[in-house]
């Protein structure tokens, strides 16, 4: 379920972070002048111009999706809800505008009016992420509404965008895009440098790319702090879910991995950190945490698969953090890009693990939060359309978007072998 | 009363996707027919024409399905259930529209493997607007029809009618004649070119009569309601005034004053579609659903309204910036 979106996140995380990349190099060329930065700029902005050409196509059809796969969810939650999507369309509107003038003006505009046309695109696309966002967290903390007799009243779309949940995830999801993208790239180019050491062109784009994912990653460890603090107090029996926690307990443990089981109630072969969950929930080793036995057996989301992403989030994420403590500290150590050997390997091997957290981190949030569609207030079940033989819809959206992805993973490497041969070019002028 | 402001500004996108986004979908089918000596020129202008905007005239339609269902959802609710088989088609067919077009474009492989993907681009172009004018039409039919907020009448309905078939065929032949219009503008494309564009947008001009005659020939059995709307008093003044635009346009293009061809066209789309709105008022789905019974609370719909206005302060300096860089408004192109 929910397919579309788990290609959309994305596809969204990657056109949020490339134009910050794309901007950042182009200041970098205005300040120093080099042509290697400039050539970077452009290589990243016809990334994202594909990024945002497949972002627009699949916005849409998320957009009738909404309607054609949950008409009930719509139909009551439209008018609380829609609003942050309507913002989010300006937003997007915004970004369509401006990366359209980046990606065709570069002879057309003023070196610095070309720029700031770019950290426009940056802003539309970090505010439609934003906007996007909070819709979701609407749909873990509801707010914004009252039901009087089973009928929605009062209602307040602002209180609703500004739900409690709103902030962390926002924070987090950002955070995400920044590190997964800025790993991603980074791998790409740690690989080429592996094979030319002398290559600057892809130093820089390096250097670039991990600047970024190393700055956003051991903030994401403030975040995560944070999201799982704040969803103990809004959605206990989520955070149940994540840490496998059965039974209410003062000094919960804090567990990774182990078979949680359902019948037995009892979660097998973990490893435990004890007292760990209290203490990182609550700053008290010794205080209560809430477990799943205080909620009805069909209130439970699928503990094992939330458990399992949740600790495949951490981990990944955990890894990365290390990695950028390494990177940050040789960088610091050689004054410069790093590039030995093996901290390039490990790059280029953490590549994908960004997105690997991303996916799994959407895991915990979505399954996490069923049977509900809106947390406590709408099962799912209620809300799916009443269409005959359900699978079909899913199974074509489903394609759609692997058609899409595999599209832009054709694109983006053609893109990237093609522009190969000026890249050298560059790199004898430059050295 | 908020209502009424919301239904407009949904009327106001409708026709700005219809003038801007539309029109990319005509630039796709005249991609497909290119032909004779010129038809790589012809191809190349359609590129360059819509190239820098497609994306930008695509996010009207995003930007009305959010108002949709932010200020109506239970109208949303409604569509996409009894029309959830042609969306979805409309929906594949933006995806492969889309995507071959970014193919097309950054995928430099061989002459064959690239006209396949014209082929594609093309087939989507026509397929797509085909199903939105079939779509809009099925819901004027009257057949759609929703008890207790749940749709009674199937997935079949509307869609399948003579009236919602003549629908879709005039908007293919709208956006035709729109995007050939426009591809006559452009002073950087060059003469032939621009006069292979003139012969286009006169033949698919002059096929919109008998279309339009068709549409209104089935809407007395096919939408009796819209049929109704038609033979209003103010009907006339509208229908002699859409006339006088697509004779106007019709002729300017004769007389090959293309700006001036180009601004009757966009008069004419808009006509026909404030007809469509006025014959269709209020409702949003014939007969059961309305403007008036389906919007969302008030402060949903007064916030909605400063959120667009807010909006459009930003959105419009930045669109009239797009096009005055590559559209040439400006005098500054010819300079």
């Amino acid at each position: 379920m929910g397919m579309s979106l788990a290609f959309h996140i994305v596809f969204a995380a990657i056109g949020i972070s490339l134009p910050v990349l794309m901007v950042v190099s182009e200041a970098l060329y205005l300040r120093t002048g080099r042509p290697v930065f400039l050539e970077l700029a452009k290589r990243w902005s016809h990334g994202a111009a594909l990024l945002f050409a497949v972002g627009a196509v699949s916005g849409t059809v998320l957009s009738f999706e909404l309607g054609l796969l949950w008409p009930g969810f719509m139909e009551k939650s439209g008018a609380i809800i829609g609003m942050p999507f309507s913002l989010e369309g300006f937003a997007f509107f915004t970004e369509a505008i401006f990366l359209g003038l980046y990606l065709m003006g570069w002879k057309r505009l003023p070196p610095l009016v070309h720029w700031f046309c770019g950290v426009l695109v940056v802003i539309g696309g970090v505010m439609s992420g934003i906007f996007v966002v909070t819709a979701n967290a609407w749909m873990n903390t509801p707010a914004g509404f009252k039901i009087v007799d089973g009928k929605i009243t009062d209602i307040n779309p602002i209180a609703a965008m500004l739900n409690p949940a709103a902030a962390h995830e926002v924070l987090h999801m950002t955070l995400a895009a920044f590190i997964a993208t800025g790993f991603a790239v980074a791998a790409i180019h740690a690989f080429f440098l592996l094979r030319d050491r002398r290559n600057v062109f892809h130093r820089s784009a390096l250097g670039i790319a991990l600047a970024l994912a190393c700055i956003s990653a051991p903030l994401q460890l403030i975040s995560g702090d944070f999201s799982a603090r704040s969803v103990a107090r809004l959605q206990p029996a989520k955070l149940a879910a994540m840490e496998a926690l059965y039974q209410t307990q003062t000094g919960a443990p804090w567990r990774l991995g182990g078979i949680p089981d359902n019948q037995s109630r009892t979660t097998r072969f973990a490893l435990t950190i004890p007292r760990g969950l209290s203490l990182l929930v609550n700053r008290d080793p010794n205080s209560k945490v809430i477990g799943l036995d205080q909620f009805a057996p069909n209130d439970w989301p699928n503990v094992r698969l939330v458990h399992w992403s949740f600790d495949l989030m951490i981990l990944c994420g955990l890894a990365l953090i290390a990695l950028s403590m390494a990177v940050g500290w040789l960088a610091w150590k050689h004054r410069g890009v790093p590039d030995g050997k093996w901290i390039l390997r490990a790059i280029v091997a953490a590549g994908p693990l960004g997105f690997v957290a991303i996916e799994a981190g959407w895991m915990v949030t979505e399954l996490g939060r069923q049977p509900w569609i809106i947390y406590g207030v709408m099962r799912t079940q209620e809300a799916v359309t009443p269409m005959p033989k359900i699978a079909i819809p899913f199974v074509v959206f489903t394609l759609i978007y692997i058609f899409l992805s595999v599209a832009l993973f054709f694109l983006l490497r053609r893109q990237f072998m093609q522009t190969d041969e000026p890249a050298s070019e560059l790199v004898t002028k430059n050295v | 009363m908020f209502e009424l402001i919301v239904a407009g500004i949904m009327f106001a996108a409708l026709i700005f996707y219809a003038v801007t986004g539309d029109a990319d979908y005509g630039g796709g089918m005249w991609d497909l027919l290119a032909s004779g000596p010129r038809a790589g020129a012809q191809r190349a202008a359609i590129e360059r024409a819509i190239g820098p905007i497609w994306e930008a005239d695509h996010v009207w339609l995003i930007l009305i399905v959010v108002i949709l269902f932010t200020a109506f959802p239970p109208a949303f609710a409604a569509m996409m259930t009894a029309l959830n088989i042609p969306f979805t088609l409309m929906l594949i067919g933006i995806v492969l529209r889309g995507s071959a077009f970014i193919f097309r474009k950054y995928d430099i492989k061989s002459h064959k493997v690239k006209r396949g993907w014209s082929l594609l681009f093309g087939a989507a172009s026509f397929f797509t607007p085909f199903i939105q004018g079939l779509a809009l039409g099925a819901l004027s039919t009257g057949q759609i029809r929703i008890a207790d907020g749940r749709v009674v009448s199937g997935f079949f309905a509307g869609w399948l009618t003579p009236f919602a078939f003549a629908c879709g065929l005039f908007a293919l032949a709208l956006f035709a004649f729109l995007a050939a219009t426009y591809l006559t503008v452009d002073p950087s494309t060059e003469k032939q070119v621009r006069n292979d564009f003139r012969l286009r947008a006169l033949c698919a001009g002059t096929a919109l009569v008998p279309i339009a005659f068709v549409v209104f020939v089935t809407s007395k059995h096919g939408a009796p309601e819209m049929y109704r709307g038609l033979t209003q008093w103010w009907a006339p003044l509208l229908i002699v005034a859409t006339i006088i635009c697509a004779i106007a346009a019709l002729a300017s293009l004769w007389l090959r004053r293309f700006v001036l061809a180009r601004s009757a066209a966009i008069a004419e789309v808009t006509l026909i579609l404030t007809g469509w709105s006025l014959a269709q008022y209020p409702k949003l789905i014939t007969p059961d659903i309305t403007i008036f019974n389906a919007a969302a609370p008030e402060s949903t719909l007064r916030l909605l309204t400063y959120a667009v206005v807010a909006g459009a302060i930003v959105l419009f300096p930045s669109l009239f910036f797009l096009f005055r860089v590559f559209k040439g408004f400006s005098k500054e192109k010819k300079s």
